[in-house]
């Protein structure tokens, strides 16, 4: 195995043990989730792994749970995302005319817009819960899904088999699920990856900032902005959760780094 | 009018176009409850007169297309309005923020980008060797950690560890401009790790793009040092994309100053802002906005022409 492949490999085994920690929370945490423990930021010892937060809850008990929670709000805004970015993009390639006009102007305005700026402007207004914060998420981001699988059936669309397909007489059906989603996955697939870890860094943002996920519910966001005032006292309990936000990013983005230049270079090979 | 009068003028009206339809936007995103804002406000416990009051302050008992114009209009006047919390008008409670977030991101701007020019040039320079590869590996970190992380992790350090510099980013008027510098060195340097990282990469990829060109080649062959090819050849053709990329970069930093700005408690537009939306005030929160949205827009626009205007080849629509 050389250097390039064990840097893949622990990234994988990073983004699997996390992915564990959050299917599985209530099995491996240690204490109940919101219980009181102990006192307020204790260090580290062999009853509390990772020491105790500000109210005295086990830090390690409380990770576990906001794994569970940054990782299903960021998955869920993901795939919503992508549900609608690529079936819109879809859409504005293969019908072209106003529809096309249309989705394409609403995109070019949505993107020169900060997407922070915009979800606090909406959260002004909006109650604060986890079908807002996935909505606002995945309303925001859908713009890049939506340029990319745009982009790629425009391709697709105007290219000879697609065309002798459709002289065939293939039903719309047809079309869409042998000639242009085999060809717009991949591109779309490795998107996917940094998406996510966009997300996750956004909701972290946002949670930090006060405006994500609520109490008692907790993200790693939320952890950090629950802990953060430790900081000026030299206590290190804020830099557990955002060491996890790091660690998960860091090798969700070398995952798709690397599985992306596979693809690319067994391609070039074949 | 020649082509690239016509093309500058067309990136400003689409500036223009994006302006209004960011406050579009904005107004929309603000009015987007299907029930009642006042009652979102206020809660359900709320009082029918304290609703009845709230309708009239912000005027819900018009339809939404009078009051977005009135508020447009205002704008165009500036007038911001009235904060719904206290009463003040916005306008003063704006005035001294503005100018402490501009400090800061002219700070970090002054701070990052002869550092990112060095350090791209070094990593083009040193291509693939260790140097480059140390300076990759680094900034690749950089982007994908969130902003809070590396605030932390200088706060402890920096602060609180060495005690070098204040832990929080007090700024007055009183102070005098060393004494500023001093307070905003700790969100400065957080803000300038996360930009440099970007900024250093992509002035990284243009070099090295005008260094994959056939002219460089022919430099190279005609017996020129590495040295000269780069500094004589090479950037003065790659400072167009250089320069649109430190401005596309300084957009970034309007936004990432939201998050510094709360972690340092440093009085600025973007704590402001978050501090408002929790408040759910939303006069204050729409203005925000707007000027957030408006610095990225014209940024943007500003990135786009120097681009153009620096390159022919983007003056033909690829076909």
């Amino acid at each position: 195995m050389n250097r390039h492949n064990l840097l893949l490999f622990c990234a994988a085994a990073v983004v699997v043990f996390f992915l564990a920690m959050a299917l599985f929370a209530p099995l491996i945490a240690p204490y109940e989730v919101g219980e009181s423990v102990s006192d307020a930021w204790e260090d580290s010892s062999a009853a509390f792994p990772l020491g105790t937060d500000n109210l005295g809850r086990d830090m390690l008990t409380r990770l576990i749970y906001g794994a569970r929670t940054t990782i299903l709000i960021a998955l869920a805004a993901t795939l919503l995302s992508f549900f609608v970015g690529s079936i819109s993009g879809l859409l504005a390639a293969s019908r072209r005319g106003w529809l096309d006009s249309i989705l394409s102007r609403t995109v070019d305005l949505l993107l020169s817009f900060p997407p922070l700026i915009f979800a606090l402007v909406m959260l002004s207004v909006l109650p604060v819960n986890h079908f807002t914060l996935i909505t606002i998420m995945a309303f925001l981001d859908f713009t890049r899904v939506f340029r990319l699988s745009r982009a790629a059936s425009l391709s697709i669309v105007t290219s000879d088999f697609y065309e002798a397909a459709k002289l065939r007489g293939e039903t719309t059906l047809y079309l869409l699920r042998h000639e242009i989603l085999p060809n717009i996955l991949p591109p779309l697939l490795s998107e996917f990856g940094l998406r996510f870890s966009f997300m996750i860094l956004f909701l972290s943002s946002l949670s930090f900032l006060g405006l994500g996920v609520q109490p008692p519910d907790a993200d790693w966001g939320s952890l950090v902005k629950e802990n953060k005032d430790g900081i000026a006292f030299g206590i290190t309990a804020p830099l557990v959760p955002a060491t996890a936000i790091a660690l998960l990013v860091v090798s969700v983005n070398i995952l798709v780094d690397g599985v992306v230049n596979r693809v690319v270079r067994g391609d070039k090979q074949r | 009018m020649s082509e690239l009068t016509r093309l500058i003028l067309r990136r400003i009206l689409f500036a223009v176009g994006a302006l209004l339809g960011a406050s579009v936007l904005i107004f929309i995103g603000t009015n987007i409850l299907p029930g009642d804002v006042a009652q979102a406000i206020l809660g359900q416990s709320a009082t029918p007169e304290a609703l009845a009051n709230l309708r009239r302050d912000l005027g819900l008992n018009e339809p939404a297309v009078t009051r977005y114009f009135n508020w447009l209009f205002s704008l165009l006047q500036g007038d911001l309005g009235h904060s719904l919390t206290n009463q003040q008008s916005i306008n003063d409670m704006l005035g001294g923020r503005l100018a402490n977030t501009f400090f800061l991101a002219a700070v970090v701007a002054v701070i990052t980008v002869p550092l990112a020019l060095l350090l791209g040039l070094i990593a083009a320079r040193y291509h693939d060797k260790l140097p480059d590869k140390i300076l990759s590996f680094t900034t690749l970190a950089a982007i994908s950690l969130p902003e809070f992380f590396i605030a932390y992790i200088f706060l402890l350090f920096f602060a609180v560890q060495l005690g070098w510099l204040p832990g929080l980013a007090k700024i007055s008027p009183q102070m005098n401009f060393w004494q500023q510098l001093h307070a905003v060195l700790l969100p400065a340097s957080t803000l300038t790790f996360v930009v440099l990282a970007h900024m250093m990469r992509m002035t990284r990829a243009a070099v090295l793009n005008v260094m994959s060109a056939p002219y460089i080649e022919t430099a190279r062959l005609k017996g020129a040092s590495l040295r000269s090819v780069i500094f004589r050849h090479a950037l003065p053709n790659a400072i167009a994309p250089i320069v649109n990329v430190i401005v596309l970069n300084l957009a970034y930093l309007v936004v990432g100053v939201v998050v510094v700005e709360v972690i340092f408690v440093y009085p600025g537009l973007g704590q402001l802002m978050v501090d408002h939306v929790s408040k759910r005030d939303i006069p204050v929160v729409q203005a925000c906005g707007l000027i957030f949205a408006a610095t990225y827009i014209l940024l943007n626009m500003a990135a786009d022409i120097i681009a153009v205007a620096n390159d022919p080849k983007l003056r033909y629509p690829r076909t």
